[in-house]
């Protein structure tokens, strides 16, 4: 348990928002964020940059044998989403009444992704809702 | 000083489930149950929702119509009556989900259905004595009410966040004065550990939420010398739909000062942020100018009333966000009675 929460901790950052960085030399963006520019190496200016969340699915699948954590809520999707600047990231897909496709639009949305049984830590992590 | 409403958001989930479901399951008259409450449906939350997550969807959208960062904001309260976590507070999640800085005062706040005003009362303090610059209260809940209840047809899920701010140029709605009416009534309770609330039935009508909120409403009208007629709206804690309706008139409001932000017979009631959605509803349509009355209601009990003046600056800022009206009407997603029991975590594996 202990494990798990300082594990969670150190990365509520990029769980809970989408931050990258921008290399201000080529205009690259890059989530998670680079220490170094691939096109630019050691001409890199990497500044932080929040993304916006927009995107659209590029490919997705639907979970049918889930982890322990996620039985409650499976069958759930899940998929690789292109962000409007430019980033793939992967994140779950909330349908909201609706059929995950390739090519429609999602927008990023705090929810919880799941919570350590009845006594221990709620998980937060960004998903995505198609619009 | 100008001190107000320089930013506000506003989040309902998509789910609903309608009276007739509820009352499907129970074996009761769903046109009675209709007509007596006036509600028709209400907003529940999908698994993955709770008090947090939808206090940080109001937050992230109050940002966005104030225009400003989450860095900028100098303290938050959340009030709810259903924290995740009994210990460990919702407002500092809400802080790093919106990249707030370490340098933040911030507390969870309760007070039945009033906590989220409270929290506003508390920055108008803090901003009027120019503590901060920003700060933000959220009043957000996913509300409990035991199956079979009367409580289960109204008990809806939402918030809405309100940054508080001190410059003129930024103000949108100037909040020129409150007054709260305060006393230890025992209408409505939950106990520590208990997973429903519990309620005195009749008792949570006349000397609770009628002698509290006109209590605090003749209080403010008395402070400020206005009458019902000044104020082109009027939001009343909307526990049902019957209740703001009957205090309105008690007091000498007509229907179209409150129907505006009168929500509750399409989501619910949603506790805490039940009058301060209202008031992001009145918001989305005032004009510079208007003068509006909030009064909220908490059980136990309490309520919390202000005079708002609307400022230039809401024209541009509004149009940042969704109108909350067009946010509940679409894309709404209707659940039946096992799938509210299963997102609700009444049911598990």
């Amino acid at each position: 348990m202990e494990r798990t929460t300082a594990r969670a901790w150190r990365k509520f950052g990029s769980r809970y928002n989408l931050i990258g960085n921008k290399c201000e030399n080529c205009g690259e963006v890059y989530f998670p964020p680079r220490v170094v520019c691939r096109n630019c190496g050691r001409n890199s200016k990497l500044v932080e940059k929040r993304l916006s969340g927009s995107g659209t699915i590029y490919s997705f699948t639907k979970i049918r044998s889930p982890p322990d954590n996620f039985s409650d809520i499976a069958p759930y999707t899940v998929g690789i989403i292109q962000l409007d600047e430019g980033p793939k990231v992967e994140g779950h897909i909330i349908e909201n009444g609706k059929q995950a496709e390739i090519g429609a639009r999602v927008k990023m949305m705090f929810r919880k992704m799941y919570a350590e049984g009845g006594e221990g830590m709620i998980h937060y992590h960004y998903k995505f809702v198609i619009e | 000083m100008t001190v107000g409403i320089v930013g506000y958001g506003a989040y309902v989930p998509s789910f609903r489930i309608k009276v007739e479901e509820i009352a499907r399951v129970w074996h009761t008259d769903p046109a009675s149950i209709r007509e007596g409450l006036n509600v028709m449906e209400k907003a529940v939350p999908d698994a993955d929702e709770d008090a947090a997550t939808i206090a940080v969807e109001a937050a992230r959208r109050a940002l966005t119509s104030a225009g400003i960062s989450g860095d900028k904001i100098e303290a938050i309260y959340v009030g709810s009556e259903s924290h995740p976590y009994a210990v460990k507070p919702t407002a500092t999640i809400v802080a790093k989900a919106i990249s707030s800085n370490p340098r933040l005062m911030a507390a969870d706040l309760e007070f039945a259905c009033k906590a989220g005003t409270a929290g506003i009362q508390i920055l108008l303090g803090f901003a009027k004595s120019g503590m901060i610059r920003y700060g933000m209260s959220i009043g957000a809940d996913t509300s409990q009410g035991r199956p079979g209840d009367a409580l289960e047809y109204t008990t809806g899920a939402g918030g809405a966040a309100y940054i508080i701010g001190n410059a003129k140029s930024e103000v949108i709605a100037e909040i020129t004065n409150t007054a709260s009416y305060t006393t230890d009534t025992p209408d409505f309770w939950r106990r520590d550990g208990a997973e429903f609330p519990s309620h005195s039935g009749r008792f949570t009508g006349e000397p609770a939420y009628f002698k509290h909120v006109v209590g605090a409403t003749e209080l403010i009208l008395k402070d400020t010398g206005m009458r019902p007629s000044d104020f082109a709206y009027a939001v009343f804690h909307q526990p049902n739909g019957k209740f703001p309706i009957n205090v309105a008139k008690q007091l000498g409001f007509e229907m179209k000062q409150i129907e505006q932000g009168l929500l509750v017979p399409l989501i619910g009631n949603t506790y805490s942020g039940s009058s301060l959605l209202g008031l992001a509803a009145v918001l989305d349509v005032a004009k510079p100018g208007d003068k509006v009355l909030v009064t909220s209601f908490g059980s136990g009990a309490g309520s919390d009333s202000f005079v708002l003046e609307i400022k230039e600056p809401i024209e541009k800022k509004r149009a940042r966000t969704v109108p909350v009206r067009q946010m509940i009407s679409a894309g709404k997603i209707y659940v039946d009675y096992a799938m509210y029991l299963k997102n609700k975590g009444f049911i598990v594996k």
